[in-house]
């Protein structure tokens, strides 16, 4: 415990994210049992307040509490990321360790694809599937799982042939190890500090995606929001109210920055 | 003989950790114009940081260094960053173990030859300069000088790469050539040849050079002088004859005991 | 040359995977295109003749092949909702959102490299240790935030431009570049931070490397050895992440351009995605896609120009 706060001491990478992450999950876990508004309460006598004691980052053009909203929108937008995340990388580890663990055609096959995929800009690709079935979240959660699944596919197939030639996969193969056996229990498990970065990335770039299409109105429907939903109504009043447009911004942001600040520690711990 | 390189006292130390290290400690050196001479020792011995300091290649801010390195009536060690730029590649001139990673990957053999003239010497217009390259890599041994001109490192060989090092390193006519393990990452009958080719420069351009090796054999062949190291000081220094004939520090006997027998024949 | 025309094989691959991906997505999951097309009031024999004339009858891949060649040759079918050529509707953006993108990638090019030099540089100075920082956070900011905070700083308190009031290249070209400025920063301020951290990465990744040890002792100074020797190098990997960025430049400007209320192709993609009017979809999509993917073609063709060593690793 000691060593560990000695090294915290000298990471302010890491200080910073995890002071920043932390608030944002507390806010996330309090938002659960209580929340000082009804987020989707509409209220005509306090419409387009700024920030207040009894609203502390004012009201909407429909007298919602923006805190509330806040609370409620982190939810989703953490919880979109973190399905978007978990497809991605299951469905693209699965893809690339049986691609880079068998090859031949199958291979080339799916990798000529995942290419396509990956030059392809996810945005684009969800707004594809989004077009096909429809808005909503659960659309949204599958199109950017899906959009994410090329570039752990990627990671994971490089580092399954890195490993592929290696002594102990070799040997495990001499000993009679069953195929399925040796890509889930002897490869995979040495690949998980690749993956573990990528995740951290991943799930920021899966919360700017989600904030990006909810903003288009692609995502999830009112009168809940995201918070990118929340920016693009709240655009039209920043000159009134700047507070109802900033501050569910500057929660994307923080969100965001802490958990690439906990990248950036991580990779400074030492 | 006209000395041309004085060191005295060389002593370089590091202050990376909590105790500082010493790589080279009381280390002194005289070059005779046209003179080459051996440096001996194993990997740590302080003999490749020596090179490195007379090349003026060693500018890191946590490390101390004291002496004296007299060339051209200058001390290398406290002369003016600006001023000792002017000699190097041109008046003093290196060459390292690795010839791959030594080159530049994405610039062109001819290109990578003649960047001492073009620093050096702007006069020399672009078509004089790639006669000088072409003539050098043919100096060295390159019978195909005009197609290895337009050629990269990756497409050589590593006796090939070695000997563009030679010719890059030799463009400007240098007084002092410093080569620092050159022969080590070849092999075994290209080490014999870049021996060769060294001697040779040596003789016809009148080249000094001082020559760095764990092999004494290639010392044997190569230097009439040779200075032993271990552990960041000199042991044993001479005439290299008399060396091998009655080796007085241990360490040094140990050395000449470590030589395959065949060599000792030659 | 054989690098090249091997690329370009590849790429006509991509290309014939990608669009037969989108021709699978709008033309057959969604379903009876006739169907849609009448309603479904319509008469089975009614239906039938619409299907025989849009030769729905066909077996997928003569359907997939007879759409792609008219594609090609320019058709890119009628819209359901406004029963005009495709063509006509979504050709005219086009120029409005490749500026944008182009305009943002030139920006990203023009501040970032001289950035990233400066930073590794003077590697751990203060400098450099602010800019790390603030690129951290400009990375944060998604660009449709940066873009209202853009708005509303410079279009509402210094007024250098109007919110909302797009002039059209047609009637203005000045006057059309000038409102695309802001947008282009709000595209590339992440792209600049990312691309800083990049090439500063790439630089002292190779100032490590050997070669510049040669390169000192023949005389070079730092700038010598920096501009002459390290740059073209640490350059390498920089290019494919910019013909990346480019292509998500493209992308990107769909979001900010609703933003900023530009009428480029952002606009008519997305009502046509509420409004289900796939011929409208499909073709944007297309299009985007060709254009992402012949720009990594020519990041292919550059890396190889600037790489020599490309050869023995492909």
């Amino acid at each position: 415990m000691k060593a560990f706060l000695k090294k915290l001491k000298k990471n302010p990478y890491m200080i910073a994210g995890l002071i920043i992450t932390g608030l944002i999950v507390l806010m996330v876990i309090v938002g659960l049992f209580w929340m000082p508004y009804e987020p989707t309460k509409m209220n005509a006598s306090e419409k387009l307040q700024g920030i207040s004691v009894k609203h502390i980052m004012g009201t909407d053009n429909m007298g919602r509490d923006v805190f509330s909203r806040v609370m409620y929108g982190s939810r989703i937008t953490l919880l979109i990321a973190l399905g978007t995340v978990t497809i991605g990388v299951v469905l693209g580890t699965i893809i690339g360790a049986l691609t880079g663990y068998f090859g031949g055609i199958l291979d080339e096959v799916v990798m000529r694809i995942i290419d396509a995929m990956f030059a392809f800009p996810s945005i684009l690709l969800a707004l594809v599937i989004v077009s096909v079935f429809g808005t909503g979240w659960a659309q949204l959660l599958m199109s950017l799982g899906i959009a994410f699944i090329p570039s752990y596919a990627r990671i994971v197939r490089g580092e399954v042939l890195r490993c592929k030639g290696m002594d102990y996969v070799e040997s495990a193969r001499l000993q009679g190890v069953s195929q399925f056996r040796m890509i889930f229990v002897h490869i995979l498990p040495n690949i998980k500090g690749v993956l573990a970065s990528s995740i951290l990335i991943g799930f920021n770039n899966a919360v700017l995606a989600e904030a990006g299409l909810s903003y288009l109105g692609v995502g999830s429907q009112p009168p809940y929001a995201s918070l990118g939903k929340m920016l693009s109504d709240a655009q039209q009043y920043m000159f009134t109210v700047p507070s109802y447009c900033l501050c569910p911004g500057i929660v994307i942001v923080l969100i965001v920055l802490g958990f690439s600040f906990l990248g950036e520690g991580i990779r400074r711990w030492k | 003989m006209e000395i041309i390189l004085d060191v005295t006292d060389l002593h370089i130390e590091f202050h990376d950790g909590d105790t500082p290290t010493i790589a080279v400690d009381d280390f002194d050196l005289m070059l005779g114009k046209g003179e080459i001479v051996g440096i001996v020792g194993e990997s740590g011995s302080g003999k490749s940081m020596s090179a490195l300091a007379i090349a003026g290649l060693l500018n890191r801010g946590s490390m101390k260094k004291t002496g004296r390195i007299m060339f051209n009536g200058d001390d290398l060690l406290t002369i003016d960053r600006s001023k000792l730029r002017t000699y190097q590649g041109d008046e003093i001139s290196i060459i390292f173990q690795e010839p791959m990673t030594s080159l530049n990957p994405v610039k062109k053999i001819g290109w990578q030859v003649e960047e001492s003239l073009y620093i050096h010497h702007p006069e020399i217009d672009k078509k004089t300069r790639k006669q000088k390259a072409i003539d050098m890599l043919k100096d060295v041994g390159l019978t195909n000088a005009e197609e290895v001109y337009y050629m990269y490192p990756h497409e050589l060989s590593g006796g090939m790469r070695q000997r563009v090092m030679i010719a890059a390193a030799m463009i400007g006519g240098p007084q002092i050539l410093i080569a620092d393990e050159p022969t080590t990452a070849l092999d075994v009958t290209v080490q014999a040849q870049i021996v060769e080719l060294l001697k040779k420069l040596n003789k016809e351009m009148g080249t000094s050079i001082i020559f760095i090796s764990h092999d004494l054999s290639l010392v044997n062949q190569l230097c009439e002088r040779v200075i032993v190291m271990q552990k960041g000081s000199i042991v044993e220094s001479g005439k290299t004859a008399d060396i091998f004939k009655a080796p007085k520090h241990p360490y040094t006997q140990r050395l000449i005991a470590a030589i395959p027998k065949i060599d000792i024949g030659e | 040359m054989k690098y090249i025309i091997k690329k370009f094989f590849s790429m006509i691959i991509t290309l014939v995977v990608v669009s037969f991906c989108v021709f699978l997505a709008f033309n057959v999951i969604p379903g009876d295109p006739a169907l849609r097309k009448l309603g479904t009031e319509a008469s089975p024999e009614l239906i039938a003749q619409v299907r025989h004339e849009m030769g729905l009858d066909d077996p997928l891949i003569v359907r997939y092949f007879n759409w792609f060649t008219s594609f090609i040759h320019g058709d890119m079918g009628t819209s359901y909702n406004y029963n005009v050529p495709v063509a006509g509707m979504v050709l005219n953006k086009v120029p409005i959102t490749l500026t944008m993108a182009i305009m943002s990638f030139v920006l990203t090019i023009l501040v970032s490299i001289p950035l990233g030099i400066f930073t590794a540089k003077y590697e751990n100075g203060f400098i450099d240790k602010a800019i790390t920082m603030i690129n951290q956070i400009i990375m944060a900011i998604p660009p449709f935030f940066s873009g209202i905070i853009i708005t509303f700083i410079f279009g509402m308190i210094f007024k250098l431009f109007t919110p909302g009031g797009f002039v059209s290249y047609t009637e203005d070209f000045g006057g059309f570049l000038r409102y695309l400025i802001f947008p282009s920063v709000a595209i590339a301020l992440p792209k600049i931070a990312m691309t800083v951290k990049m090439l500063r990465g790439s630089l002292i990744d190779e100032a490590a490397k050997d070669y510049t040890r040669t390169a000192f002792s023949r005389g070079n100074n730092t700038n010598g050895v920096l501009y002459r020797h390290v740059l073209k190098n640490a350059m390498i990997p920089v290019i494919t992440f910019l013909g990346m960025l480019l292509a998500d430049m493209v992308a990107g400007s769909i979001v900010i351009e609703q933003v900023f209320s530009i009428p480029g192709i952002s606009r008519i993609l997305l009502s046509s995605i509420s409004n289900r009017d796939y011929p409208v979809v499909e073709a944007i999509i297309m299009g985007v896609a060709a254009i992402v993917i012949i720009i990594n073609l020519l990041v292919d063709i550059i890396y190889r120009i600037i790489d020599p060593r490309i050869e023995i690793t492909d």
